[in-house]
């Protein structure tokens, strides 16, 4: 389904990783590992084509996603480091806005359910800046609980922040939707368990470039 | 395609909304600016009436320019802007819904409330309906504009001034046929050829600006 070939990816004059090739079939999770600075984000942002890289092209069914763009990006969620949330909006109105931008039907009620799984029934008209750091990320986490359609999803360390039990609960919902038939791509520093999946693991750091 | 659209404008109204103080600056900056001229130069009513196009049009001009730079840059910060760039919409038509927000917010009180400001420069009454109407069909122009640059200036540092240096040479020939629409409407003539020009310069600006706010947004994100 997503296939890498040969990227090569160069931030000022240090290139962080090239002749980087893999592919993603459905079921499958791909976690990238690395040090800070090693290229996970960068790595992950040209994986959903924000950034291009310097040799190379990702491909999605085999299609080259620069060619394939709205079409492509209407069955991704990339979820990256910033959360995306507005201090203004209250946490549903976040929700509902970012769902409909990825072209996600959301009503007010499947809203509030998406919050309520994520333990944030009580804040959901709160405005977002009155929400703590792991709420925050919370508020787009539960984002995928009303993506779960969709083939891809890409996480920038969606654990980060988080308390034990809501990273117990994240990684049951990867666990599900990977079972679905999907495919997961996320980076983390903590070793994920995440039950009976098929899991390849990327270490850049370890990679001689 | 139109949810999006509608999403867009909804929500950045929303949050005008929320944080008044934003549009309220802007309003007052052009008042105070369009105020200064009189109580400067003095009550020579001939004078007054000769430059009050000008003057206003111009406040207009550096009014607009002031909340361009937050068109992106909020979005930018907090990673909305990575989730629009990739939308299931084209973002051309986000650009679009983006555009209209800041117009309806920076652009429309403006339109509106520069009558009441005309009435200091004795601007006699059957201009103020071509002022109005000028600056209607102009300030979209402005937006459409500025929000180039505002995208093209994303993410850099002291991008407040290389926005105005970028951004203020393309307002010119909106400046001068804008202004020039009540010039000539004062001389008896008829405007309508201003306003042809005018209305020319927002379909072109329309049609042609949410592509290079779009290629210009895609590049500062990288």
């Amino acid at each position: 389904m997503l296939e890498a070939a040969n990227l090569e990816c160069v931030r000022g004059d240090r290139t962080l990783f090239s002749d980087l090739s893999f592919t993603l079939g459905a079921g499958e999770l791909l976690r990238v590992a690395g040090t800070n600075g090693s290229g996970k984000t960068s790595l992950l942002r040209i994986l959903c084509g924000l950034l291009s890289p310097a040799h190379g092209e990702v491909r999605w069914r085999g299609g080259n996603i620069r060619s394939l763009r709205e079409e492509y990006w209407r069955e991704i969620v990339y979820l990256g480091h910033s959360s995306a949330i507005k201090d203004e909006l209250t946490a549903a109105e976040n929700l509902v806005v970012a769902c409909t931008l990825a072209g996600i039907k959301v009503g007010r009620d499947q809203a509030m359910a998406a919050l309520h799984c994520f333990g944030l029934a009580d804040c959901a008209e709160l405005p977002a800046k009155v929400l703590s750091q792991g709420q925050r990320r919370r508020v787009s986490l539960a984002r995928l609980i009303l993506s779960e359609k969709l083939p891809l999803w890409i996480l920038d360390e969606p654990f980060t922040a988080l308390d034990a039990a809501a990273v117990d609960y994240m990684q049951t919902l990867i666990a599900e939707h990977i079972a679905r038939g999907a495919t997961v791509v996320l980076t983390t520093h903590q070793e994920a368990r995440i039950a009976s999946v098929v899991m390849i693991t990327i270490d850049l750091s370890a990679r001689v470039t | 395609m139109l949810t999006a659209l509608r999403c867009v404008i909804a929500r950045d109204l929303l949050l005008a909304l929320r944080r008044r103080s934003d549009v309220l600056t802007a309003l007052l900056f052009f008042v105070i600016v369009v105020s200064l001229f009189p109580l400067g130069l003095g009550n020579e009513p001939n004078l007054l009436r000769t430059i009050a196009p000008g003057v206003i049009w111009v406040a207009a001009l550096l009014s607009s320019m002031l909340s361009l730079s937050r068109m992106f840059s909020e979005d930018h910060a907090d990673g909305t802007l990575e989730q629009m760039l990739l939308s299931s919409s084209p973002l051309g038509m986000i650009v679009v819904g983006k555009v209209v927000a800041h117009w309806l917010i920076a652009g429309l009180p403006l339109v509106l409330i520069s009558p009441i400001l005309a009435l200091q420069f004795d601007l006699h009454q059957s201009l103020l309906w071509v002022l109005t109407l000028s600056l209607l069909i102009g300030t979209p122009v402005l937006s459409l504009i500025g929000a180039i640059g505002a995208a093209l200036t994303l993410g850099l540092r002291g991008g407040g001034i290389l926005l105005s240096l970028l951004v203020l040479p393309l307002y010119v020939p909106v400046l001068i046929i804008g202004a020039g629409t009540i010039d000539i409407a004062s001389a008896g003539l008829s405007a309508q050829g201003h306003f042809m020009v005018l209305s020319a310069f927002l379909v072109v600006a329309a049609v042609f600006a949410p592509l290079a706010i779009a290629a210009a947004l895609r590049i500062s994100a990288e």
